[in-house]
């Protein structure tokens, strides 16, 4: 089986006026339809990464890859047009400020509307209906409040639920989500990697997950990259990262707090 | 240091606190916790004087504070918001958001006082030039801590101050604020949702739900699993990592 995304000496740099970022120095990784957990460092490349697949990145950035497929796709041949396709359709992204990623000018439910109008060729009446389910589906209390509201009259987590109702709505292959849940309580967080879950199993997604919290992404996740200063230095079974060899994994498995 | 009688607040049809009371002594550390959209931002915002119109009685350091009118505690109590993007002016470098403050309390020596704020939250001098979009989340709410802790208030109110941080960086901040509440007294709320990193600074929660505080308790009290409220347990069961069965049981 082909695999969903394989990733092949990608290199991320950043030019500034004091000179270039080294970000990401030649990562290699691939998966199929899978949870993937990406670990690591702040700072150490994580979000970078992922937004370089969806080609998200500023101006300054230069993006290099030896290759950059997704399901056969070659990425680096995409035409502007066709990404634009491909981003919030095959591949939905979660943004680590899920509230900068919302439009502030705009209703959450006409935001949500409009994925499910794109993406599903739904009519407005029905892509309003699909709108109210998928936020009831991330635990919104008030669905309809929400539907109307504006992004800045939510709370941190309900951006977040908002913004991965979004990315859902559309049913993507790949679903790159970065730090989707670190503004959510823990049992609304558990509802949420369900739904995750869910899509991975029954629905044959593939699942980036980025996130700081080790004994979550050691419990969900399938497989862990762990991250640091720009390299995958480690990648094991999630269920075995307690195990991990680097030092610098077993760095932060022993800074994780414990109750 | 910090005594909030029955505080409430909505926001149109919204009642986002219906009734909320807490204290914490100078010196010590609170700890907010609960589900999302429980209310747990907007009580650090209605302390902080960041929303004019609330209901209850508050007041801060022995002085009492009136809804509707102009604070005056601005030096003496800071707060690290949730979302770090928002707070940091975009075309300001990191020098500048933490120059600027200094400027206009106009405390001496700004230059070591700058240094020490990057060195305490992890960022080395190569930060001081980049401007917000050029940073890693947890680089930009790094930032944010030392613009907060610059002014070396006496209230520091916290609001997920370390969801971006990678464990390693979240124990050292963690420490400095063990350390500053030791040595100077400092006075902090913490709002997280990670009970670990709660346990770590604070003696006293609050759990909440819906606007209201469903338990106050203590930290070893939550260790021991000495809880009464049933969505308190639930908090605990579900922080024990991600488990299938137990998200099937609907919480
Ligand atoms: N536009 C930019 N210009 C210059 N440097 C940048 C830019 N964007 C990111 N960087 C740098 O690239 C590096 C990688 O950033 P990235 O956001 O991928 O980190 P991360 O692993 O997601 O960290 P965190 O866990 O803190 O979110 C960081 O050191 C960051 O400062
Ligand atoms: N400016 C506003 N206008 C309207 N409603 C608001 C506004 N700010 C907050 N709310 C509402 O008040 C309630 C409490 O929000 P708050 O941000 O305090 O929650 P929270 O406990 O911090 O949640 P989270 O953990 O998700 O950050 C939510 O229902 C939210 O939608
Ligand atoms: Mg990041
Ligand atoms: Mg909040």
């Amino acid at each position: 089986m082909n695999p969903l995304l394989e990733v092949e000496d990608l290199h991320i740099g950043f030019r500034t006026d004091r000179g270039v970022i080294e970000a990401v120095r030649g990562i290699s990784f691939a998966m199929g339809r899978e949870k993937l957990g990406i670990v690591g460092e702040s700072g150490s490349g994580k979000s970078v990464t992922g937004r370089a697949i969806l080609r998200l990145l500023p101006e300054n950035a230069a993006v290099v890859a030896r290759r950059l497929v997704f399901d056969g796709l070659d990425l680096q041949k995409v035409g502007a047009r066709e990404m634009r396709a491909i981003r919030g359709g095959r591949i939905g992204m979660v943004l680590q400020d899920p509230k900068f990623s919302l439009n502030p000018v705009m209703r959450v439910g006409g935001q949500i509307e409009e994925a499910a109008r794109i993406h599903l060729g739904l009519s407005r009446k029905a892509a309003r209906q699909r709108g109210l389910e998928m936020l009831e589906a991330v635990r919104i209390r008030d669905p309809e409040r929400v539907f109307a509201a504006y992004p800045h009259e939510l709370s941190g987590g309900m951006g977040q639920r908002v913004m991965i109702a979004i990315m859902l709505v559309a049913g993507p292959d790949l679903l790159i989500a970065d730090e989707p849940t670190s503004a959510l309580d823990v049992t609304v967080q558990m509802q949420v990697l369900a739904i995750m879950d869910e899509l991975v199993t029954k629905r044959g997604m593939g699942l980036v997950f980025i996130s700081h919290d080790l004994p979550l992404v050691a419990s969900f996740c399938d497989r862990v990259l762990v991250m640091y200063r720009g390299e995958i230095v480690e990648t094991c079974r999630a269920d075995m990262l307690d195990k991990a060899t680097h030092p610098y994994t077993k760095r932060l498995l022993e800074a994780v707090p414990v109750l | 240091m910090i005594e909030a009688e029955d505080l409430t607040v909505s926001f149109g049809r919204v009642a986002a606190l219906r009734g909320v009371s807490f204290h914490v002594e100078r010196g010590g550390s609170f700890g907010l916790v609960g589900e999302s959209g429980s209310g747990k931002t907007t009580v650090l915002r209605v302390v902080a004087g960041l929303i004019p119109d609330w209901g209850g009685r508050l007041s801060l350091a022995g002085e009492t504070v009136l809804a509707r009118s102009p604070r005056r505690f601005h030096r003496r109590l800071q707060m690290v918001f949730q979302d770090p993007y928002g707070s940091l002016h975009p075309r300001h470098t990191v020098d500048r958001i933490l120059a600027e403050p200094l400027a206009i309390h106009r405390l001496p020596d700004p230059e070591r006082r700058i240094a020490r704020a990057l060195d305490d939250v992890g960022l080395g001098p190569a930060f001081r030039f980049r401007y917000p979009h050029q940073l890693s989340g947890g680089q930009r709410q790094r930032v944010a801590i030392a613009r907060a802790l610059v002014l070396e208030p006496e209230i520091l109110l916290l609001d997920e101050p370390t969801s971006a941080l990678d464990v390693s960086v979240q124990a050292e901040i963690l420490k400095l604020l063990v350390r500053l509440k030791v040595e100077r007294g400092l006075t902090t709320v913490l709002v997280s949702h990670n009970l670990a990193v709660v346990a770590m600074l604070c003696d006293r929660i609050a759990v909440m739900r819906e606007g209201v505080v469903v338990e106050e308790t203590s930290v070893s009290a939550l260790r021991e699993e000495r809880v009464s409220h049933p969505y308190t347990r639930q908090l605990l069961a579900a922080s024990r990592g991600y488990d299938p069965a137990l998200a099937r049981r609907d919480l």
